[in-house]
C-alpha cells in the first residue's frame, strides 16, 4: 500500500534504456546533446564536415517533426519530404524572384505548410489511417512533379542562389555561423516538439495511437487532433526545408524524392517512435552513416529496408524507445473525499 | 477521342492488373501492400534475365517467347510474393497496422534497392521489343501487339474470376475477407489461403511487369514505385477490397489519365492521377463499387 | 442505500437519458430491436438479459459508436442520436468498454488525464512556452488524477505503464478515467467481469460511492448478486427487445424475464460475446 515507486523496473522489455533515461533525465540529455552539438566544430572545422553537420542537424529538425506525426499520434505520413519540399520552394522563390530576407519569408511558408496539411490531411484522415499513408506517398509527389513543372521553381534545374541566412542584421552565412545557427534553431525545435509531446494535446496524440476509440470516448475529437498532429508535422518540415534552402543554396526535385521521406522514416522508427533522445539519434546516425560509409554506398539503402522490416519485427519500440513513466513522489494515501469532485 | 480511349484502356489493363493484387491482399488482411509495384518490377527484370539468356532465340521466336517468360515470370514473382508475405509479413500477422505498414514501406526499400545492387542503377533495354503492324479500329490507331497485349491482360483477370467465383481456394478467400476469426473456426487454413492470394496478387503483377518490359523497352529498378501508386488509386477509385471494382478502376484511371494528357500536357499525367485518389477519397471514399471503409468499433 | 442523492438539483425537465424505441440492424441481424428506457439524476441502472441479447451494442449506440438505425437517444432532452462520440463526451456521458480499453504503453496517471482533456486549461502555446497557466493545469490534472485513483482504491504503481497492472486493477483505472471526464452519466460495461468475490465487493462499494456523488450509473452485468444488490431499476433485453422494466424486486418476479434466463442459462458470470462487434 505504499506509493513509492519501486526501484526495479516494472517491464522486463527495456531497462537498460529505463536505467539510461532515469540516470540522465530527458532534459539532462537534452543539454548533453546541445554540448555535443555545439563543441562538434572544435573537432573538425573543414567545410566538409561542416556540412555533414548542418545536415544532421537539419535531419534532426525533420525527424522530430515526422515523430509528432508518426510517434506521437500513430499516423504514417510517407510523403514528408513534400513539407520540406514546401518550405524550401516558397522561401527560396521569395528569396530569389522576390528578394525577401529569409526570416521575412518564414510566415509564408508556415502558412503553406499549414495549408498544404489541411489539404491532404483534410479529407484523408477522416478514413481508415492507413489510406494517409498511401496519400502522402502520393502528396510527396505531386509536390515534386510539381517543382518540376512549373516555370517559377525553375523546373528540373531548380532554383540556385538562395542567400545565407541573414538575423535581424547578423550575417550568418559562414559555414560556422550558420551551423551554429542551424543548432540553435534545431534545439528549439527538439525541446519545442518535446514540449507539445507533453501536453494535453501531445497526450490526447498518444491517446489516439493507443486506441482511437477510447480517445473517443474520453471527449477527445480525434479527427481535429489527427489533423493538428499532421500540420505540426508539416510546420516542422517547412521550417526545416527553409533552412535547407539557405544551407545548400540550390535546391532542385531531385533534392526531394521519396528517398528522403523513407529516410526520414527510418530515423524515427529506429530510434524510437515517440522518444525525443531516440529519434535524435537516429536522425544522426541515418544521416551521418552514409558519410562514413561512402564505400558501402551501394548497399546501405537495401540495408536501410530490411533494417525497417527486422525492427519492426523483432524490436518495434526502436533502440532507444520512449518510457511510459512518471515519477509519483511518496504520498500519503489520502482520505477519500467526496466533495473534491467538481465538473 | 477513340484514339485516347484506347490508349486508356490499354495502360488501364495494365493498371488494373497490378491493382488486383493490391486489393485482393487489402481484402483479405487489410494491408497495404506498399512492395506491390515493385513485385511489378521484379517481374520485369526477371523477363529481361530470361530472355537475355535466351539471346538471340528469344528475339527469333518473338512473340511465343514471350508468351513463355510472361509465365516463368509470373511463377517467379508470385513466389517472391510468397517469400515476402511469409518473411515480413506474418511474423507481424497481429501487430498494430502502423509496424505492418511501416514493414511494407521497408519491404518496398529492400526490393528496390536490393535489384539496384543485382542490375545497377541504369535502366536496361529490353531484348525484345514489341513494335508491330498497326491497324486502324474504329479510328483508333492500334498495333497488334498491344492487342495481343489486351487479349492476355482480359485473360488473366478472367482467370482470376473464375479462380476467385469457382474454386475452393477462391470461396477461402472470401470467406477470409468476410471474417477471418469465423473462417478459422471453420477450418480454413487462413495461412494457407492468405499465401495463396500473395501469390496470385503478385503473379498478376509480374506478369504487368514483363508485358510493360517488353511495350515500353526499358526497366529500371524504381519503375515500380509509380505504377504501385497508381494502382493504389485505380483499386480506391473502382473500390479497395473488390476484385472487379480493381479492373474497372484500373481502366477508369488509365481513361482519365489518357484524356487528362491531352488535356494538361504529358508532364502533368502524374499529378492529375493522384489528384484524382485525393479527390475520391473526399468525395467518393469507398469508390464505384466498394465497400464502406471508415473505422468501426 | 444511504447516500444516494435524492435532490436532481436542476431544473432540466426530464430524464437524463432517454432512450426512445432504439433500433440497431446489423446487415439483417436485429442487434437492438425496440429499446426504451430512461434514466434520471442519481439512478443506478442495469440492464442485463442474455448472451447476444444487443446490450453492449444498445450502449455503442448511446455513446455514439454505433448509428442507430432507427430511434432516438436524448441527454437531458438534447438529441444526440448519431453524434460523434466524443460530442456525447462533451454532454457529460462517460462509459468504460466490455473488454478493458487502456492505452497500455501509457502511465496510469495519463490514462486518467485523458479523462480531463475536455476540462484542462492550456493550449499549444501554454505548451511550448511553459507559461504558469501550462504548469496550472498539468499540476491539477495530476492532482485530480491522483484523486480519482484514490477514490477507484487504485493500489498499484501509478507512474508506469497501464498494461503491467494486474487486470483487476485496470479495471479500476478504467473506471478512475471515466470518472476523471466528470461524468453526468456513467456507462458501465460489465464492470465486473474477472473480477475475484473480495474485488466484486469492492466494486459494489465503488458503485455507491460514484451514485452518491451525483453521478447517474447505467451498468451491463452478468453478476446477478450484484446487479439485485446495486440497482435501483433494472432493463432486461432478449434478442434484441425489451422484455421488462422495473425494480429488482419486479424484474425477479416477471415471468418473461425468468423464461428468458431460467430457460437457458442459469450461470451468472459468463463471458459475453456480443453480436457483431469489432
Amino acid at each position: 500500500m505504499t506509493w513509492n515507486r519501486k526501484k526495479a523496473p516494472t517491464s522486463a522489455d527495456t531497462p537498460r534504456a529505463r536505467v539510461l533515461n532515469r540516470l540522465l533525465g530527458e532534459r539532462r540529455l537534452g543539454w548533453i546533446g546541445l554540448a555535443v552539438a555545439l563543441l562538434a566544430p572544435f573537432v573538425d572545422a573543414s567545410n566538409y564536415s561542416l556540412s555533414v553537420l548542418t545536415s544532421a542537424a537539419l535531419f534532426v529538425m525533420l525527424a522530430v517533426g515526422l515523430n509528432i506525426v508518426v510517434g506521437y499520434c500513430g499516423l504514417l505520413d510517407l510523403g514528408y519530404a513534400a513539407f520540406f519540399a514546401i518550405g524550401a520552394y516558397v522561401s527560396g522563390v521569395l528569396a530569389t524572384t522576390y528578394g525577401w530576407s529569409l526570416l521575412a519569408t518564414v510566415p509564408v511558408v508556415l502558412a503553406a505548410a499549414v495549408l498544404a496539411g489541411v489539404i491532404i490531411g483534410g479529407p484523408t484522415l477522416r478514413l481508415r489511417s492507413d489510406y494517409l499513408a498511401i496519400v502522402t506517398l502520393g502528396f510527396g509527389e505531386i509536390i515534386r512533379i510539381t517543382a518540376n513543372n512549373l516555370d517559377i521553381t525553375g523546373g528540373p534545374s531548380g532554383i540556385y542562389g538562395i542567400p545565407g541566412l541573414e538575423l535581424f542584421g547578423l550575417d550568418l552565412s559562414s559555414p560556422v555561423a550558420f551551423y551554429y545557427a542551424v543548432v540553435v534553431i534545431v534545439a528549439l525545435a527538439v525541446v519545442g516538439a518535446a514540449r507539445l509531446g507533453r501536453s494535453r494535446m501531445g497526450r490526447a496524440w498518444r491517446f489516439i495511437r493507443e486506441d482511437e476509440d477510447a480517445a473517443e470516448a474520453m471527449g477527445i475529437h480525434t479527427y481535429k487532433l489527427k489533423l493538428a498532429a499532421y500540420i505540426a508535422g508539416a510546420v516542422w518540415g517547412g521550417l526545416a526545408g527553409i533552412l535547407f534552402g539557405a544551407q545548400l543554396s540550390a535546391i532542385s526535385p531531385q533534392s526531394f524524392t521519396f528517398l528522403w521521406s523513407a529516410l526520414i522514416l527510418l530515423a524515427v522508427v529506429l530510434g524510437g517512435m515517440g522518444s525525443t533522445p531516440g529519434v535524435v539519434l537516429g536522425a544522426v546516425f541515418v544521416s551521418v552513416l552514409p558519410e562514413l560509409l561512402r564505400d558501402a554506398a551501394d548497399y546501405r539503402f537495401f540495408v536501410f529496408g530490411v533494417l525497417l522490416i527486422v525492427v519492426m519485427i523483432f524490436r518495434p519500440q526502436g533502440l532507444w524507445p520512449s518510457q511510459a513513466s512518471e515519477r509519483t513522489p511518496a504520498r500519503r494515501p489520502e482520505v477519500q473525499k467526496e466533495d473534491a469532485w467538481q465538473a | 477521342m477513340s484514339q485516347l480511349i484506347w490508349n486508356g484502356l490499354f495502360v488501364g489493363s495494365f493498371y488494373a492488373l497490378v491493382a488486383l493484387g493490391y486489393s485482393m491482399v487489402y481484402g483479405i488482411i487489410k494491408l497495404l501492400n506498399f512492395a506491390h509495384g515493385d513485385i511489378y518490377m521484379l517481374g520485369a527484370f526477371a523477363g529481361f534475365a530470361m530472355l537475355t539468356m535466351a539471346g538471340a532465340l528469344a528475339t527469333s521466336a518473338g512473340f511465343l517467347a514471350l508468351l513463355v517468360v510472361l509465365l516463368i515470370a509470373m511463377l517467379a514473382t508470385g513466389t517472391a510474393g510468397l517469400i515476402l508475405e511469409r518473411v515480413a509479413y506474418r511474423p507481424l500477422r497481429s501487430a498494430p497496422r502502423l509496424s505492418v505498414l511501416i514493414t511494407a514501406v521497408g519491404a518496398s526499400f529492400a526490393l528496390e534497392y536490393g535489384m539496384r545492387l543485382v542490375a545497377g542503377p541504369n535502366p536496361e533495354v529490353y531484348p525484345v521489343r514489341l513494335e508491330g503492324t498497326t491497324v486502324h479500329l474504329l479510328g483508333a490507331r492500334v498495333t497488334v501487339q498491344q492487342l495481343a497485349l489486351v487479349v492476355i491482360a482480359v485473360l488473366l483477370m478472367l482467370g482470376l474470376q473464375w479462380l476467385i467465383m469457382g474454386t475452393g481456394t477462391g470461396r477461402a478467400m472470401r470467406a477470409i475477407a468476410q471474417d477471418p476469426k469465423a473462417s478459422l473456426y471453420m477450418g480454413i487454413n487462413v495461412n494457407a489461403v492468405i499465401a495463396r492470394t500473395f501469390f496470385i496478387g503478385s503473379a498478376l503483377a509480374g506478369a504487368a511487369g514483363v508485358m510493360a518490359g517488353a511495350y515500353y523497352g526499358k526497366i529500371d529498378f524504381l519503375m515500380g514505385f509509380i505504377i504501385g501508386l497508381k494502382a493504389f488509386t485505380a483499386a480506391v477509385i473502382g473500390g479497395i477490397g473488390n476484385i472487379k471494382g480493381a479492373m474497372l478502376g484500373g481502366l477508369v484511371l488509365g481513361m482519365l489519365e489518357a484524356f487528362g494528357t491531352a488535356w494538361l500536357g504529358g508532364e502533368w499525367r502524374d499529378v492529375f492521377a493522384f489528384s484524382f485518389l485525393i479527390l475520391f477519397l473526399t468525395l467518393r471514399p469507398t469508390g464505384l463499387l466498394g465497400e464502406r471503409v471508415t473505422e468501426r468499433v | 442505500m444511504a447516500g444516494v442523492a435524492d435532490a436532481p438539483g436542476t431544473l432540466s425537465a426530464g430524464p437524463l437519458l432517454d432512450v426512445q424505441d432504439l433500433h440497431l440492424d446489423f446487415g439483417g441481424i436485429k442487434a437492438v430491436d425496440g429499446l426504451s428506457f430512461s434514466a434520471h439524476d442519481g439512478d443506478i441502472l442495469s440492464v442485463i438479459g442474455p448472451n447476444g441479447a444487443g446490450k453492449t451494442s444498445a450502449f455503442n449506440c448511446i455513446t455514439g459508436f454505433y448509428k442507430p438505425t432507427g430511434g432516438k437517444v436524448l441527454v437531458e432532452g438534447n438529441d444526440i442520436t448519431g453524434a460523434r462520440p466524443s460530442a456525447i463526451a462533451a454532454r457529460g456521458v462517460s462509459r468504460t468498454f466490455q473488454n478493458l480499453r487502456l492505452f497500455g504503453e501509457l502511465t496510469v496517471l495519463d490514462n486518467v488525464r485523458a479523462g480531463m482533456h475536455m476540462r484542462m486549461k492550456q493550449n499549444a502555446f501554454d505548451a511550448l512556452l511553459h507559461t504558469p497557466r501550462f504548469r496550472r493545469s498539468e499540476r491539477q490534472a495530476t492532482e485530480e488524477a491522483n484523486h480519482w485513483l484514490d477514490f477507484v482504491g487504485l493500489r498499484g504503481d501509478r507512474g508506469g505503464p497501464a498494461r503491467n497492472l494486474p487486470y483487476g486493477e485496470q479495471r479500476r483505472v478504467e473506471i478512475a478515467r471515466a470518472l476523471a471526464l466528470g461524468p453526468r452519466l456513467l456507462l458501465l460495461d460489465e464492470p465486473a467481469a474477472g473480477l475475484n468475490h473480495g474485488e466484486k465487493l469492492e466494486l459494489l462499494d465503488l458503485l455507491r460511492r460514484i451514485s452518491a456523488l451525483g453521478t447517474a450509473l447505467v451498468l451491463i452485468e452478468h453478476d446477478m448478486g450484484l446487479v439485485m444488490q446495486v440497482s435501483r431499476r433494472i432493463v432486461v433485453l432478449n434478442f434484441g427487445k425489451q422484455i421488462a422494466d422495473g425494480t429488482p424486486e419486479e424484474v425477479r418476479r416477471n415471468p418473461a424475464v425468468l423464461e428468458a434466463y431460467l430457460g437457458k442459462d442459469e450461470e451468472s458470470h459468463a463471458d459475453e460475446t456480443e453480436v457483431p462487434h469489432d
